[in-house]
């Protein structure tokens, strides 16, 4: 691993001088960072730029449309069940599905992906059951760990916490001489986190096989980008650390694919990181227990309405006669179907076990922590709760 | 056997890790051809590969952070942290992740991993270059915190830390690191982590201290023995958290009186703790209230004052003498 890295530690410190300008010829202006234009392949009016048209056969296109449409059912869902007070805290994913499900689309079950918490229309494509998201949101311990067979991180609630692991796992593909790769997600707000740097270098510098994905929606609760970065230009953080970096259209689902997939194919085949400035923007709430109304003008969320990313790829399906009104209407039941069954298995499933909290802290539980846990059940005894 | 100083056993501790197991790697600044800044991992590069010993960017939170994602993947990581001081760079990860990654996840990924750091005063070094936080971590559920004092019992608790599937933060005594050489067996060896040993079994009062407080400890009790005929048991902890409780439990109810040394600060330090524990389990038994000699809760001072900072035999010698004689 780190080619690049024993490279630059076996060169002599003389060869990479590089000789300084004349004043002369020199630009004695500190730089500007130039301008990075956003890649669009698919314009808000379905019109598609069929040079950049990912290779997805006409099978994976309707998968993939319908994985944006189930994951906003799913939200949507999860937002009546939260207005019941039979669900948890939960930030939502409303107008940013292109971007949430096309990280993932290019993976494999062997590479890795590390989601933040509005990425739940990309856990459901890697293999997460609904029911486990909603145990998740509803408090329970076992939504947390990634299902079996899921190569996936939990998401780190301390934002911007997960991206130095994720960059581990890179290094750790490397070391174990694996052509794999790690999708790293995060926002706009978590760009400002010095943990993010440290792994943007970390990735650089070892040449991690790293997709990182900063999904700009545009908000941090109540910040605006203007507020989180002098350089609204996020993709401008990967140039300064070495990182090949673009600018993408968030909600155009065949520019999402398209860039994640080139990433991809760059990471697994040995150079290294990329970073991906995914611009979307958060139409929703931040979560649940937020109101925009207090810090946002409703109207600069209008005209994001007519870029949704659901509305234009529908276009686009058509166009290659792939959906019809009908089929539109038959995926969008069936996906709501899919989410009320998954609703009701959640509702079915077992109430949560208070006599777990203890067990999965150490592989040996030490004496101590178990004298801890005796007080504990006692406790649970005294009051009659159910344990086991 | 070899007479090894705690560095140069450490490093023996690391080389047959790594010759043992392939997924052993050591992330850290310095660490590679340099050797680490205390030669702590000399030659280990050289030994095993750029691949696995890596030499990092300077970012504490980072060489933590990348660790504990290698950890996920099945790797072996040993994490150095210059100076424990600097830990606290990384103090985000280590309570974000390290510690919470196995109970976040219900054991489905473990971490095993070792961040390993010099700690401690003793070296006229500048500022941040001294601290004994161990407290912190033995604070933090899900992490494991060892401190060993010699440089045998650095080797084997090192090699067993290396082995263990949970995460471990390792004080190493820099003090102690060059300050005396000891038999160490050539062929590896470990020791449990968690349990605490008796260094010399007494009557009269346990004397309860750990890392490089150890030698001052020693040389009071000796002075005792010959001195003023004080019979003292010495407890080394080795392992400040999960503590092993029932040994210093015993002892306590076997010589009713205890006194506790460490350098880190006094407030909600090992001391409170083990004290609130043998209150528990041998109140019955005490014959005196139990004494702590401690670092004061001020800042680790610079070192033209420092000496006068930690704790000396001859403080400690008194100590016992006091708590011994109290009725």
């Amino acid at each position: 691993m780190a080619s690049h890295h024993q490279d630059k530690t076996k060169s002599s410190p003389g060869d990479e001088v590089i000789p300084p300008s004349t004043p002369s010829e020199m630009n004695t202006s500190p730089i500007d960072l130039g301008h990075i234009e956003v890649m669009q392949i698919l314009n808000e009016h379905g019109e598609v730029d069929q040079g950049l048209e990912p290779s997805l056969s006409d099978e994976r296109l309707l998968e993939v449309y319908r994985a944006m449409i189930l994951a906003r059912t799913f939200d949507q869902r999860m937002l009546t069940m939260q207005r019941q007070g039979r669900m948890g805290t939960f930030a939502p994913n409303t107008g940013q599905e292109a971007c949430t499900v096309g990280q993932v689309v290019p993976l494999t079950k062997d590479d890795w992906y590390s989601p933040s918490y509005r990425s739940f229309g990309a856990q459901i494509m890697r293999g997460w059951p609904m029911e486990h998201l909603m145990r998740l949101w509803a408090g329970f311990h076992d939504g947390f760990p990634p299902p079996e067979n899921v190569n996936d991180l939990p998401f780190s609630i301390v934002i911007g916490s997960h991206v130095l692991p994720a960059v581990g796992l890179g290094m750790g593909m490397n070391y174990k001489k694996k052509n794999d790769c790690v999708v790293v997600n995060f926002g706009d707000g978590a760009s400002s986190q010095g943990a993010v740097s440290e792994a943007l270098n970390f990735a650089a510098v070892y040449k991690a096989p790293v997709v990182f994905v900063c999904e700009n929606n545009g908000w941090a609760i109540s910040t605006p980008t203007a507020k989180q970065t002098a350089n609204e230009v996020i993709a401008a953080r990967g140039v300064a650390y070495g990182i090949p970096s673009i600018r993408v259209d968030g909600n155009d689902i065949l520019a999402m694919v398209f860039a994640v997939d080139e990433a991809a194919k760059r990471a697994r085949n040995g150079d290294g990181p990329t970073f991906i400035e995914a611009i979307t923007y958060r139409m929703s709430l931040h979560t649940t227990a937020d109101d925009p109304t207090v810090y946002r003008d409703e109207q600069e969320v209008l005209p994001w309405g007519k870029r949704c990313p659901i509305t234009r790829f529908e276009i686009y399906l058509k166009n290659k006669n792939l959906l019809t009104n009908d089929s539109i209407q038959e995926i969008t039941e069936s996906c709501e179907q899919e989410v009320i069954a998954a609703r009701d298995k959640f509702y079915s499933m077992p109430s949560a076990n208070p006599g777990e909290i203890f067990d999965h802290l150490y592989e040996i539980m030490p004496e101590e922590l178990s004298q801890q846990r005796d007080e504990y059940r006692k406790r649970l005894d005294d009051k009659g709760v159910d344990y086991e | 056997m070899s007479k090894l100083t705690m560095v140069e056993a450490l490093n023996l501790a690391m080389d047959q890790e790594m010759a043992r197991d392939e997924n052993v790697c050591m992330l850290g600044e310095d660490i590679g051809i340099n050797g680490g800044v205390f030669r702590t991992t000399k030659d280990l590069q050289k030994k095993h590969g750029e691949n696995r010993v890596m030499d990092t960017p300077l970012a504490e939170c980072g060489i933590v952070g990348t660790a504990i994602g290698m950890a996920i993947y099945g790797i072996r990581p040993v994490v150095e942290i210059q100076f424990s001081g600097f830990t606290m760079q990384a103090f985000d990860q280590i309570e974000q992740n390290m510690a919470r990654l196995r109970n976040r996840t219900q054991g489905k990924y473990t971490l095993p991993m070792v961040l390993r750091t010099p700690y401690g005063g003793g070296i006229r070094a500048v500022e941040h270059h001294s601290e004994s936080r161990e407290a912190y971590w033995a604070h933090t559920p899900g992490l494991k915190v060892v401190i060993p004092s010699s440089p045998r019992n650095a080797r084997a608790l090192l090699a067993a830390s290396i082995r263990e599937d949970d995460p471990i933060v390792f004080y190493e005594p820099k003090a102690v690191y060059r300050a005396f050489r000891e038999e160490v067996p050539d062929e590896p060896e470990l020791m449990e982590i968690g349990k605490a040993d008796i260094v010399r079994a007494g009557s009269d009062l346990t004397l309860i201290s750990y890392g490089a407080m150890m030698r001052p400890c020693k040389e009071a009790v000796e002075d005792l023995a010959e001195d003023h005929n004080i019979n003292v048991e010495l407890i080394d902890l080795l392992t400040i958290s999960p503590m092993d409780t029932e040994t210093l439990t015993r002892s306590v109810q076997k010589t009713g009186r205890c006194v506790i040394v460490h350098e880190g600060h006094r407030t909600c330090g090992i001391a409170s703790e083990i004290i609130a524990r043998l209150n528990e389990s041998a109140f019955e038994y005490l014959e005196a209230p139990i004494k702590r000699i401690t670092g004061f809760d001020i800042p680790f001072p610079y070192f033209q004052v420092e000496e006068h900072f930690l704790p000396e035999s001859e403080e400690i010698v008194n100590a016992i003498k006091e708590t011994r004689n109290w009725q």
